[in-house]
């Protein structure tokens, strides 16, 4: 029989595993140490504020893994031995595969600032970085989070629920804006001053400073040299692939573990998949390394089938992700660039209390939709996807624009008002059709 | 803020103090007049015995009193058993029946009672009523000015809401049931039902450990692994001990009943009861808790609309009207309570109190039968069964309420799901074949069915489901076992809701495509203890028999994934995702 081991246990690694397991009856084995079960990365935060325990994030109950003929080591895995299909374990057991998947997740960024080895300064990846965190949280004056981004606002608020002063030190001009459009970037950007988190823009970390027994207790910040004094800096400057210990083997790797299509690396029988993978191929408007859960998942589930003798090529389809700002949820389906280019329109709406809006993006000249960026309101990943996919003229996307709509019932309805706006944009007098609801969305999906 | 919260936390505390203190102050004095009986013999009895005892004209202080009147109805039934029965006189007029004591008891410390409570009940009510709404008020009016969002901060940092280690909860739960069987055994002397109810358990936990194969699937997510709630199971206890209390010892309870004597004076006329006490709290924890639901959902309309709506059902329709009712010589009614739930409907004394009890009666009959037979199976497949059990339900209004800081602990394991679905379908049989029992017997005017006595039968589930199992484990568990203890395993009501809703229903929640995160805030949250979960992150829609479509697991997703709907009844396929995750081959099953 043949075995397959699987090299980290997120979300890449799990749906490797379990869709292994519907499309065949090879061994399998999950190799991990950061913990002995999958739990969900993405609730870290959560455990933190207290609003689930550890456990609460394991999507699967502790018996499925036997259930499923899944095995699971807790151990780290220390050289690869390709020519002879062998793992070296740190307990210094050996173990052999016939085939292999890399799935190793990153590592937080650190980039050389003076001081950021020292007690009291963590990035948020791991399960470890949370219980520094904790380790430190007691009596805290105040924690300095460097680095804007998804985590870096995680982490914040991660401090603020427990009603620890947080400064954020944050490069760009306006929060992520080298993602979001100005618009929404300053909207986010508000609303994170408004929830009493010291905001600092267009600043970078100088260096932190150790109070003389290997603790941070302050940074400085590069651009003006003011000190600000804390107990904890969260380094949050992004993530890269967690790649370094295999360096120095024939494994072609450049930023990620590179692979093509079918997620194979160079060296036959072995795969990459997830956050350590780096395409070779993307497709076009797509970045190389997605770092993001949902392709960890359908990575795991492409390699599955290529394993299992049903190659089928990486396909992530449509673009879309989510995330949230505080109390401001956020979802984007399709291509929605900060910068749009010039032959594309972009249709804003924006609600008085500057904590909703609407983008949609389409191209000038033929009105095909190309996309749509969601704060506050959520639409249905199915709907926008298939008017993406069909190249639907924004007019009709604008007068069916209830269809996409996801918030919960009696919830206030604007899509009227968004095509208010177009109309006033573009002189026209189109009249919204369709209002939201459950019905009319499935007819619309299967017709 | 935080000041005024904390006074009001503190006048809070100090009502339940007072509230719990005050059981204990006042005196009894028995009188000839207030001396207790339905006939002049059992009167006389009482009187003599009591005599013997030397209580008469005495000031005894009120816990005392009980025990030493216990001793007193004894004496007095004994002594009654060798009198001569007159012709043409019952056998008990004469002869003082066990279950008159209860009655005589609390009719006996009623009448008797005098102390600072009687003297002025008002002032008592201030007191702790008064002062805890205040108190509560102060602590939940200052949450409108935080700022709308998710609210779920540091709940398993918090010693009342954290939950319990699996081992002490099974302890709990584990006391709580044999206790309830002894009691059950000592109240009604009969060893048979207590067995019977026990072999039943255990029949139960061998398919769900042997046959279901669940021996070997330890949970781990359904309690907390590292430290134990305290001031949750102080909670716990208190709330246990204030059932047990309510349902069977009330005269230990005389002083916050005649508390609220004026209330009950002002409303329907008469004295207070247990009951109107019970209605009374009831109906002010959903108001004062409810506010705290709408501070706690600003940002969420359907949440704020919910809450409204159990809000004025348990206030109106489950407290005023059935009091005004009684006020003008209508039966006591509540309009929105309905068989199997209220399991006492088709007795024999509720028939005849409705439908020969004048004005009303039939009518109230008639809609009581038209809710279960059509209200049911229609407004379930328009809406799901949340329209009863998170819009109407007065269990289901508590649940959401006061229960809401303990929604969390409900158990998502497998294990709990398959004791679930057997306890909740025998509770569904043993209410039917009982009612059946009880209409049987009424009709053909029998009293024995094969080897039952139809009355032990009847008292027995009051006492099992009615009493032990929807109050004292039902709402004595909120801070153990999660909020909707009784509503997901034990209401006859819910299992006939949620067939309707599995089978044939409009009802789902939609998962948005491929949005899941896997984060488990929506599992964590579902008070049914669903593992909403395991659907979204397939992009599988969730059709479930005990979703209550409370909204709550979609409020909290943090990613705008879930979505209660009523769409076109478009039947097996409300469970087929509408896309799997990314190869669409064949229909992605969960493996466990
Ligand atoms: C705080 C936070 C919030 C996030 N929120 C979102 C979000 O909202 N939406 C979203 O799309 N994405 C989010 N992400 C990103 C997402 O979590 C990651 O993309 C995803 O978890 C990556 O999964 P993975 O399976 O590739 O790797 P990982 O989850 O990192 O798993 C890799 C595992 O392999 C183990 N491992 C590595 N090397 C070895 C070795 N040599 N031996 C043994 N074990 C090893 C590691 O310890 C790790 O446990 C978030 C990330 C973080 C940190
Ligand atoms: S599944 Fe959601 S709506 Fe249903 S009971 Fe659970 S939390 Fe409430
Ligand atoms: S809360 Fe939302 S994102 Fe999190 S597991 Fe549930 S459905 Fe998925």
């Amino acid at each position: 029989m043949s075995h397959t081991i699987i090299i980290g246990n997120g979300i890449a690694g799990t749906s490797a595993a379990r869709w292994i397991r519907k499309l065949s009856d090879q061994k399998i084995t999950i190799i991990s140490s950061e913990s002995q079960h999958f739990f969900s990365r993405t609730a870290l935060m959560y455990i933190y504020m207290g609003h689930m325990r550890y456990e609460d994030t394991k999507p699967y109950e502790d018996w499925f893994w036997s259930k499923n003929r899944i095995d699971l080591v807790q151990d780290h895995v220390t050289a690869v031995d390709f020519e002879n299909k062998m793992l070296s374990l740190q307990s210094n057991s050996t173990i052999q595969y016939d085939n292999l998947i890399l799935a190793l997740g990153s590592k937080s960024n650190k980039f050389g600032w003076p001081g950021q080895d020292l007690e009291g300064v963590g990035g948020l990846y791991h399960l470890q970085d949370l219980e520094n965190m904790e380790k430190y949280s007691k009596g805290l004056k105040r924690a300095v989070v460097c680095g804007g981004g998804l985590i870096g606002i995680e982490m914040a608020e991660m401090f603020h629920s427990r009603h620890i002063p947080v400064t954020m030190l944050v490069r760009e001009s306006d929060y992520w804006n080298n993602v979001l459009p100005p618009e929404e970037s300053a909207m986010i950007s508000q609303h994170i001053l408004k929830s009493d988190i010291d905001l600092r823009l267009g600043v970078n970390l100088g260096e932190i400073k150790n109070d003389g027994t290997g603790r941070a207790c302050a940074v400085t910040v590069k651009e003006t040299g003011e000190e600000i004094e804390c107990g904890y800096v969260g380094l949050t400057a992004g993530v890269s692939p967690n790649v370094g210990w295999l360096k120095e083997t024939n494994l072609s790797i450049e930023r990620g573990i590179v692979v093509d299509d079918h997620l194979q690396t160079n060296i036959p029988s072995v795969y990459a998949i997830g956050d350590c993978a780096q395409l070779k191929n993307p497709k076009p408007g797509r970045r190389n390394i997605e770092a993001i859960w949902y392709t960890g998942r359908m990575m795991g589930e492409t390699v599955a089938y290529g394993i299992c003798g049903r190659p089928v090529e990486y396909d992530p389809g449509i673009w879309f992700n989510s995330a949230k700002f505080i109390d401001i949820e956020y979802q984007v389906y399709g291509d929605m660039p900060a910068q749009h280019d010039e032959a594309t329109t972009s249709l804003f709406w924006k609600h008085s209390d500057n904590e909703k809006s609407v983008r949609i993006n389409y191209h000038t000249a033929s009105g095909e939709v190309k996309g749509f960026n969601l704060f506050g309101i959520r639409y249905r990943h199915e709907v926008c996807e298939k008017w993406i996919k069909d190249k639907t003229h924004i007019e009709e996307v604008l007068q069916n624009l209830g269809l996409a709509n996801f918030d919960p019932e009696f919830f206030k309805q604007y899509e009227k008002e968004i095509v208010d706006a177009y109309n006033h944009t573009t002189g026209k007098k189109l009249q919204l059709k369709q209002k939201r609801g459950l019905a009319k969305a499935l007819a619309f999906l299967k017709g | 803020m935080k000041i005024i919260q904390n006074i009001g936390l503190l006048l809070f505390v100090v009502a339940i103090l007072l509230f719990t203190i005050m059981l204990g102050i006042g005196n009894q004095r028995l009188t000839e007049e207030n001396i207790p009986g339905k006939t002049p013999a059992h009167k006389a009895a009482i009187a003599e015995a009591a005599n013997a005892e030397g209580i008469l004209n005495k000031d005894i202080g009120n816990i005392e009193f009980i025990s030493v009147f216990g001793k007193v109805l004894k004496k007095a039934q004994q002594n009654q058993l060798n009198v001569p029965i007159p012709d043409g006189v019952g056998e008990w007029d004469i002869k003082i029946g066990d279950w008159e004591i209860g009655g005589y008891t609390s009719a006996a410390v009623k009448k008797s009672a005098n102390g600072p409570v009687q003297e002025n009940p008002i002032l008592w009510l201030l007191l702790t009523f008064g002062l805890a709404i205040l108190g509560g008020l102060l602590f939940i009016i200052p949450k409108f000015y935080e700022h709308p969002g998710i609210k779920n901060n540091g709940i398993y940092h918090d010693s009342l809401t954290r939950g319990l280690k699996l081992n002490i909860r099974s302890l709990f739960l584990g006391a709580t049931i044999l206790g309830m069987l002894v009691f059950g055994f000592l109240k009604y002397q009969n060893l048979f039902w207590p067995l019977v109810t026990l072999v039943v358990g255990g029949f139960i936990y061998y398919l769900v450990f042997y046959r279901e194969n669940s021996k070997q699937n330890t949970p781990q997510r359904s309690a907390s692994p590292i430290h134990t709630g305290w001031l949750g199971v102080l909670a716990g206890i208190y709330l246990i001990a204030f059932y047990i209390l309510l349902y069977w010892f009330p005269a230990y309870i005389n002083n916050w009943i005649d508390m609220v004597d004026p209330v009950s004076k002002k409303l329907s006329g008469g004295d207070a009861s247990n009951w109107f006490l019970y209605g009374l709290m009831y109906t002010v924890i959903v108001i004062v808790m409810g506010i705290r639901m709408l501070t706690k959902y600003q940002h969420n309309t359907y949440q704020k609309v919910r809450t409204f709506s159990v809000m004025f059902f348990q206030t109106a329709f489950a407290f005023l009207i059935p009091e005004i009712l009684v006020r003008l010589n209508q039966p006591w009614f509540d309009f929105k309570n309905m068989w199997p739930l209220d399991y006492d409907f088709f007795f024999s004394f509720n028939i005849q109190d409705l439908l020969y009890g004048g004005g009303l009666g039939p009518f109230m009959f008639f809609w009581g039968i038209l809710l279960f037979v059509i209200g049911v199976p229609l407004f379930t497949y328009l809406y799901g069964k949340r329209w009863y059990c998170s819009w109407v339900c007065g269990c289901g209004g508590l649940a959401e309420t006061m229960g809401d800081p303990f929604r969390q602990l409900s158990d998502k394991s497998l294990r709990a799901w398959k004791y679930e679905r057997y306890i909740i379908h025998g509770v569904l049989v043993f209410a039917i074949v009982m009612t059946l029992m009880v209409i049987y017997a009424f009709v053909f005017e029998r009293s024995q069915i094969l080897i039952f006595n139809v009355e032990n039968v009847k008292a027995w589930y009051g006492f099992l489901i009615g009493s032990a199992f929807a109050g004292v484990v039902g709402t004595g568990f909120y801070p153990l076992m999660g909020n909707r203890t009784w509503c997901r395993f034990g209401c006859p009501l819910a299992a006939y809701l949620g067939l309707v809703q599995r089978f044939k229903s409009k009802f789902r929640i939609t998962t948005n495509g491929g949005q899941c995160i896997s984060c488990g805030n929506c599992s964590t949250y579902c008070e049914m203890g669903i593992d909403v979960r395991s659907y979204a992150q397939k992009g599988q829609n969730i059709v479930r028999s005990s979703c209550v479509g409370c909204g709550v697991c979609a409020a909290v997703c943090p990613r705008g994934v879930l979505r209660l709907e009523n769409g076109s009844d478009d039947g097996g396929s409300r469970t087929e995702e509408l896309r799997t995750i990314h190869i669409s081959e064949g229909e992605v099953k969960m493996l466990g």
